[in-house]
């Protein structure tokens, strides 16, 4: 049997805001270049989960976290470790796009910069080569100078994720990417989804089941903050393992 | 941007056409053994039916996970679940195959026995139904579905023949009552194979029009 190849890993995750027990001891293996879709009703922990894989969760007062997440091996929650740095290697879409109010170009070349690119011959070729990876290239080549604020939403969503690969990161987080588009913007984002899991690790945090489906290799399905069953896709969607699982994806829940 | 479900349903019409492809194999080897009494072709069929029941689940589990993960729709729901039927379809063909091949070798036990010319007959319109039902499917002609459809008639037409041609030589003591079985049990499963291929052109009619023309629908539709 082949050995998998882990790049994330969550071990005996807690996650506590005040009182409220958030997330109750996750352990969940995350493969590399596989797409990993986090189910379960509102409330469930799923977000709490995908946001505490680059520490995003810091931001939030009152918050108290207990066990680890390992990336390539190094918890991300020890003290030595760089949090501008992580959120480089994790990045992270929303469901709402939100590009800069700067052109298409300095968007996706924001990133670049602030690692201290300069030149503008680099540059450019990361620019193009990351909305080519967005399947955005072909659209836009030729409005590079255009707002971002210009572009269909569906374009200013490609434009985050290219925004986000530009600097070139392992793993990418998606917080209901594609729940504010129409069905051609979604199927777009579906296809760049299966595309970009060559090159990264991509968690996928979704409402709609099917797209789940759809999009994922693996499915991890949350309750109530427990992770309730987590295994192969279509397994999850033809045969689940766990009653509520079945009663979830089946909509009989509740 | 070419869409991944697109190509699932590209892949799953190449997996049918393999399975198409091997039944009909299959067959052929069948009917090539009854005709000559070659027992060692006989033999490759029961070889041949373990592929196609491996091909079967294939298909199906293919099916199963394309349903449960892209819930299709219109066209593509009538594809997968038409694909679904005649993957079934030419499973039991293969099973008719073997039972043809069991016949070979029943006959090799019972000296006497020909094969009349009306097996002749039947085992070319068999042969022809799965042929052209499978073409149907791969080019998604309807015409050539429903010139399946209209043939069927004539193997059941001969199949009846056959019963009472048997009934005949056996009541005159021409044939013996275990020859007369084993080619009525022939006529059978000819006449059950030119049905199973009249089920796969009206699942290529089903697919393509979608019209259901099972059961003479299509004769009593007014439309």
């Amino acid at each position: 049997m082949s050995e998998k190849n882990i790049r994330l890993s969550a071990k005996d995750l807690n996650v506590y805001y005040g009182a409220k027990h958030a997330l109750k001891n996750v352990t969940i293996d995350l493969e590399t270049n596989h797409v990993t879709a986090l189910i379960g009703p509102s409330g469930c922990g799923k977000s709490t989960f995908l946001r505490s894989l680059n520490r995003m969760n810091d931001l939030i007062d009152n918050i108290r976290i207990e066990g680890e997440v390992n990336l390539d091996g190094q918890n991300i929650y020890d003290r030595m470790v760089d949090v501008v740095e992580l959120r480089k290697r994790v990045g992270m879409i929303f469901q709402k796009s939100n590009p800069f109010p700067k052109s298409i170009y300095e968007n996706v070349a924001y990133g670049p910069k602030i690692n201290g690119v300069r030149e503008k011959k680099q540059l450019d070729e990361i620019v193009e080569r990351s909305l080519r990876q967005a399947a955005l290239w072909d659209e836009i080549k030729d409005d590079l100078n255009r707002s971002a604020m210009a572009i269909s939403g569906g374009q200013q969503q490609r434009l985050c994720i290219a925004r986000a690969i530009a600097v070139d990161p392992e793993v990418l987080l998606m917080d209901e990417p594609a729940s504010a588009l129409d069905p051609i913007a979604t199927a777009k984002i579906e296809e760049l989804i299966y595309t970009l899991k060559k090159s990264y690790t991509i968690v996928i945090v979704t409402h709609n089941m099917q797209q789940a489906a759809r999009v994922s290799d693996t499915t991890a399905f949350f309750y109530l903050g427990e992770l309730i069953e987590v295994g192969d896709t279509k397994i999850i969607f033809t045969a689940p393992g766990r009653k509520q699982t079945e009663d979830y994806v089946t909509g009989r829940f509740g | 941007m070419e869409r991944r479900f697109e190509r699932n349903l590209e892949d799953l019409k190449t997996a049918l056409a393999k399975m198409g492809s091997v039944a009909e194999e299959s067959l052929g080897v069948a009917l090539k053994a009854l005709l000559s009494g070659d027992q060692v072709l006989a033999q490759r069929v029961f070889e041949m039916e373990e592929k196609i029941n491996r091909l079967e689940i294939e298909i199906d589990t293919a099916i199963i996970d394309l349903l449960a993960l892209n819930q299709p729709v219109a066209g593509d729901l009538r594809f997968i679940i038409a694909t679904q039927k005649i993957n079934n379809d030419l499973e039991r063909i293969g099973d008719h195959a073997v039972n043809i091949a069991e016949s070979v070798l029943t006959l090799q036990t019972l000296p006497g026995v020909s094969i009349p010319p009306e097996i002749h007959q039947m085992v070319e319109i068999a042969r022809t139904m799965l042929k052209q039902a499978l073409d149907s499917f791969i080019l998604l002609d309807t015409s050539l579905a429903r010139t399946v459809l209209r043939t069927d008639d004539q193997i059941d037409d001969l199949n009846r023949l056959m019963a009472q041609q048997v009934i005949t030589q056996v009541k005159n003591n021409v044939l013996t009552i275990e020859g007369g079985l084993e080619l009525i049990r022939i006529s059978r499963n000819l006449e059950r194979i030119a049905d199973l291929s009249t089920n796969i052109a009206e699942d290529v009619i089903f697919e393509t029009e979608a019209r259901v023309v099972k059961h003479h629908a299509e004769r009593n539709d007014t439309n």
